[in-house]
Protein backbone atom coordinates (compact mmCIF):
# COMPACT_ATOMS: atom_id res chain seq x y z
CA UNK A 1 0.00 0.00 0.00
CA UNK A 2 2.87 2.40 0.58
CA UNK A 3 4.01 2.54 -3.08
CA UNK A 4 0.57 3.37 -3.74
CA UNK A 5 0.33 5.76 -0.81
CA UNK A 6 3.22 7.81 -3.04
CA UNK A 7 1.70 7.29 -6.18
CA UNK A 8 -1.29 9.06 -5.21
CA UNK A 9 0.74 12.31 -3.06
CA UNK A 10 2.11 12.71 -6.86
CA UNK A 11 -0.83 12.83 -8.45
CA UNK A 12 -2.02 15.09 -5.39
CA UNK A 13 0.67 17.93 -6.53
CA UNK A 14 -0.26 17.67 -10.01
CA UNK A 15 -3.79 18.65 -9.62
CA UNK A 16 -2.45 21.44 -6.97
CA UNK A 17 -1.26 23.01 -10.38
CA UNK A 18 -4.00 22.45 -12.34
CA UNK A 19 -6.04 24.13 -9.75
CA UNK A 20 -3.16 26.83 -9.69
CA UNK A 21 -3.54 27.12 -13.64
CA UNK A 22 -7.45 27.62 -12.95
CA UNK A 23 -6.60 30.75 -9.93
CA UNK A 24 -4.59 32.66 -12.70
CA UNK A 25 -7.78 32.39 -14.91
CA UNK A 26 -9.98 33.70 -12.28
CA UNK A 27 -7.69 36.24 -11.25
CA UNK A 28 -7.18 37.88 -15.06
CA UNK A 29 -10.53 37.03 -16.65
CA UNK A 30 -11.53 39.62 -18.51
CA UNK A 31 -15.23 39.36 -17.64
CA UNK A 32 -17.60 37.86 -15.36
CA UNK A 33 -18.02 34.06 -17.17
CA UNK A 34 -14.83 33.54 -17.17
CA UNK A 35 -13.92 33.66 -13.76
CA UNK A 36 -17.40 31.63 -13.08
CA UNK A 37 -15.84 29.16 -15.22
CA UNK A 38 -13.06 29.43 -13.23
CA UNK A 39 -14.46 28.36 -10.13
CA UNK A 40 -16.77 25.71 -11.47
CA UNK A 41 -13.10 24.24 -12.70
CA UNK A 42 -11.41 24.17 -9.70
CA UNK A 43 -15.01 22.75 -7.84
CA UNK A 44 -14.67 19.59 -10.20
CA UNK A 45 -11.30 19.33 -9.84
CA UNK A 46 -10.97 19.87 -5.94
CA UNK A 47 -13.78 17.08 -5.81
CA UNK A 48 -11.39 14.52 -7.09
CA UNK A 49 -8.59 15.67 -5.00
CA UNK A 50 -10.47 14.78 -1.65
CA UNK A 51 -11.39 11.40 -3.52
CA UNK A 52 -7.76 11.04 -4.02
CA UNK A 53 -7.02 12.09 -0.15
CA UNK A 54 -10.00 9.60 1.23
CA UNK A 55 -8.63 7.09 -1.03
CA UNK A 56 -4.52 7.65 0.10
CA UNK A 57 -5.55 7.42 3.80
CA UNK A 58 -8.27 4.97 3.89
CA UNK A 59 -10.69 7.36 5.59
CA UNK A 60 -14.49 6.69 3.84
CA UNK A 61 -15.54 10.33 5.48
CA UNK A 62 -13.05 12.80 2.94
CA UNK A 63 -15.40 10.90 0.28
CA UNK A 64 -18.47 11.68 1.73
CA UNK A 65 -17.62 15.10 2.06
CA UNK A 66 -16.54 14.93 -1.91
CA UNK A 67 -20.20 13.89 -2.43
CA UNK A 68 -21.59 16.66 -0.71
CA UNK A 69 -19.67 19.84 -2.01
CA UNK A 70 -20.35 18.76 -5.49
CA UNK A 71 -24.17 18.64 -4.92
CA UNK A 72 -23.73 22.32 -3.17
CA UNK A 73 -20.91 23.68 -5.86
CA UNK A 74 -23.46 22.97 -8.50
CA UNK A 75 -26.30 24.72 -6.74
CA UNK A 76 -24.11 27.64 -6.06
CA UNK A 77 -23.06 27.29 -10.10
CA UNK A 78 -26.66 27.48 -11.12
CA UNK A 79 -27.48 30.37 -8.72
CA UNK A 80 -24.58 32.40 -10.11
CA UNK A 81 -25.99 31.52 -13.73
CA UNK A 82 -29.25 32.81 -12.83
CA UNK A 83 -27.77 35.93 -11.30
CA UNK A 84 -26.08 36.66 -14.55
CA UNK A 85 -28.82 36.44 -16.75
CA UNK A 86 -30.68 38.73 -14.82
CA UNK A 87 -33.72 36.75 -13.85
CA UNK A 88 -35.52 36.92 -10.19
CA UNK A 89 -35.67 34.55 -7.55
CA UNK B 1 3.17 -17.72 -10.57
CA UNK B 2 -0.52 -18.66 -10.11
CA UNK B 3 -3.67 -16.83 -11.15
CA UNK B 4 -3.84 -14.51 -8.52
CA UNK B 5 -0.48 -12.54 -8.29
CA UNK B 6 -0.83 -12.31 -12.25
CA UNK B 7 -4.28 -10.78 -11.27
CA UNK B 8 -2.82 -8.29 -8.96
CA UNK B 9 0.26 -7.33 -10.82
CA UNK B 10 -2.70 -6.30 -13.75
CA UNK B 11 -4.94 -4.50 -11.33
CA UNK B 12 -1.75 -1.97 -10.17
CA UNK B 13 -0.90 -1.82 -13.67
CA UNK B 14 -4.61 -0.22 -14.88
CA UNK B 15 -4.65 1.75 -11.64
CA UNK B 16 -1.26 3.28 -12.83
CA UNK B 17 -2.79 3.65 -16.66
CA UNK B 18 -6.03 5.13 -15.17
CA UNK B 19 -3.87 7.69 -12.83
CA UNK B 20 -2.11 8.57 -15.90
CA UNK B 21 -5.07 9.45 -18.44
CA UNK B 22 -7.05 11.52 -15.66
CA UNK B 23 -3.83 13.78 -14.42
CA UNK B 24 -3.14 14.55 -18.30
CA UNK B 25 -6.82 15.23 -18.75
CA UNK B 26 -6.90 17.90 -15.95
CA UNK B 27 -3.50 19.03 -16.99
CA UNK B 28 -5.53 19.62 -20.65
CA UNK B 29 -8.25 21.58 -18.86
CA UNK B 30 -5.96 23.91 -17.01
CA UNK B 31 -4.14 25.02 -20.16
CA UNK B 32 -7.22 25.29 -22.13
CA UNK B 33 -8.53 27.71 -19.29
CA UNK B 34 -5.10 29.67 -19.87
CA UNK B 35 -5.00 29.52 -23.65
CA UNK B 36 -8.25 30.19 -24.89
CA UNK B 37 -9.33 32.90 -26.43
CA UNK B 38 -13.35 33.09 -25.67
CA UNK B 39 -15.86 32.11 -22.76
CA UNK B 40 -17.29 29.60 -24.82
CA UNK B 41 -14.09 27.55 -25.72
CA UNK B 42 -12.81 27.62 -22.06
CA UNK B 43 -15.84 26.23 -21.33
CA UNK B 44 -15.48 23.56 -23.55
CA UNK B 45 -11.87 22.87 -22.34
CA UNK B 46 -12.88 23.40 -18.21
CA UNK B 47 -15.70 21.13 -18.46
CA UNK B 48 -15.04 18.66 -20.64
CA UNK B 49 -11.49 17.36 -19.80
CA UNK B 50 -12.35 18.08 -15.99
CA UNK B 51 -15.40 15.64 -16.13
CA UNK B 52 -13.00 12.80 -18.31
CA UNK B 53 -10.49 13.19 -16.09
CA UNK B 54 -12.21 12.73 -13.41
CA UNK B 55 -14.27 9.78 -14.71
CA UNK B 56 -10.64 7.78 -14.70
CA UNK B 57 -9.53 8.98 -11.60
CA UNK B 58 -11.93 8.24 -9.54
CA UNK B 59 -12.53 4.83 -11.74
CA UNK B 60 -9.00 4.09 -10.08
CA UNK B 61 -9.69 4.33 -6.95
CA UNK B 62 -12.72 2.09 -7.00
CA UNK B 63 -10.34 -0.50 -8.70
CA UNK B 64 -8.60 0.00 -5.30
CA UNK B 65 -11.54 -0.53 -3.37
CA UNK B 66 -12.39 -3.73 -4.98
CA UNK B 67 -9.15 -4.75 -4.66
CA UNK B 68 -8.83 -4.82 -0.68
CA UNK B 69 -12.62 -5.65 -0.83
CA UNK B 70 -11.37 -9.09 -2.44
CA UNK B 71 -8.34 -9.29 0.31
CA UNK B 72 -11.41 -9.63 2.98
CA UNK B 73 -11.06 -5.59 3.94
CA UNK B 74 -14.37 -4.55 4.77
CA UNK B 75 -13.31 -0.64 4.44
CA UNK B 76 -12.53 -1.33 0.77
CA UNK B 77 -16.41 -2.10 -0.72
CA UNK B 78 -17.81 1.12 1.39
CA UNK B 79 -14.58 3.14 -0.68
CA UNK B 80 -15.79 1.93 -3.90
CA UNK B 81 -19.35 2.54 -3.79
CA UNK B 82 -19.12 5.91 -1.96
CA UNK B 83 -16.60 6.69 -4.80
CA UNK B 84 -18.94 5.79 -7.12
CA UNK B 85 -21.71 7.75 -5.96
CA UNK B 86 -19.37 10.51 -6.02
CA UNK B 87 -18.40 10.14 -9.73
CA UNK B 88 -22.21 10.09 -10.33
CA UNK B 89 -22.61 13.60 -8.57
CA UNK B 90 -20.10 14.73 -11.01
CA UNK B 91 -21.21 13.13 -14.14
CA UNK B 92 -24.82 14.77 -13.38
CA UNK B 93 -24.10 18.15 -12.18
CA UNK B 94 -21.20 18.82 -14.23
CA UNK B 95 -22.94 19.30 -18.08
CA UNK B 96 -25.07 21.07 -16.30
CA UNK B 97 -23.81 23.69 -14.24
CA UNK B 98 -22.19 24.40 -18.04
CA UNK B 99 -24.74 24.72 -20.02
CA UNK B 100 -26.43 26.68 -17.35
CA UNK B 101 -23.29 28.96 -17.45
CA UNK B 102 -23.17 29.25 -21.44
CA UNK B 103 -26.25 30.25 -21.45
CA UNK B 104 -26.05 32.92 -19.08
CA UNK B 105 -23.30 34.52 -20.59
CA UNK B 106 -24.87 34.66 -23.62
CA UNK B 107 -27.87 36.09 -22.22
CA UNK B 108 -25.57 38.96 -20.47
CA UNK B 109 -23.88 40.10 -23.34
CA UNK B 110 -20.97 38.25 -23.77
CA UNK B 111 -20.68 37.17 -27.75
CA UNK B 112 -18.21 34.71 -28.57
CA UNK B 113 -15.03 35.98 -30.18
CA UNK B 114 -13.90 34.10 -33.61
CA UNK B 115 -17.39 33.05 -34.23
CA UNK B 116 -18.40 32.77 -37.89
CA UNK B 117 -22.32 32.22 -37.24
CA UNK B 118 -24.09 32.49 -33.90
CA UNK B 119 -27.29 30.64 -34.47
CA UNK B 120 -28.90 31.26 -31.03
CA UNK B 121 -28.64 35.13 -31.90
CA UNK B 122 -29.89 35.44 -35.38
CA UNK B 123 -32.91 33.55 -33.62
CA UNK B 124 -33.41 36.25 -30.45
CA UNK B 125 -33.13 38.51 -33.15
CA UNK B 126 -35.41 37.05 -35.84
CA UNK B 127 -38.62 37.00 -33.07
CA UNK B 128 -37.82 40.84 -32.04
CA UNK B 129 -38.15 41.94 -35.45
CA UNK B 130 -41.12 39.76 -36.40
CA UNK B 131 -43.12 40.98 -33.34
CA UNK B 132 -41.65 44.72 -34.54
CA UNK B 133 -42.94 44.07 -38.59
CA UNK B 134 -46.44 42.61 -36.70
CA UNK B 135 -46.75 45.26 -34.82
CA UNK B 136 -45.91 47.82 -37.36
CA UNK B 137 -48.60 46.23 -40.01
CA UNK B 138 -50.98 46.29 -36.86
CA UNK B 139 -50.79 49.98 -36.99
CA UNK B 140 -51.14 51.03 -40.20
CA UNK B 141 -53.90 48.63 -41.17
CA UNK B 142 -55.44 50.48 -37.55
CA UNK B 143 -54.53 53.93 -39.24
CA UNK B 144 -56.13 53.22 -42.41
CA UNK B 145 -59.61 51.66 -41.17
CA UNK B 146 -59.52 55.59 -39.66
Amino acid sequence: MIEIFNVYMIVLIAILLCVIMAIVRVIIGPTIPDRVVGVDTINTIVIVGMVIFGAAYEMVIYIDVAIVYALLSFISTLFIAKYLEGGEF
Amino acid sequence: MSIIEILGIASDCIIYIFLGIGVFFNALAGVGLLRFPDVYTRLHAGTKCTTFGSIFIIGSVIIIGLKMWWGHDTNGSVLAIHSAFALIAILLTNPVGAHAIARAAHKSGVMPAQAVIDELKDKSTEKITKKKTSSKTALSKDGGEQ
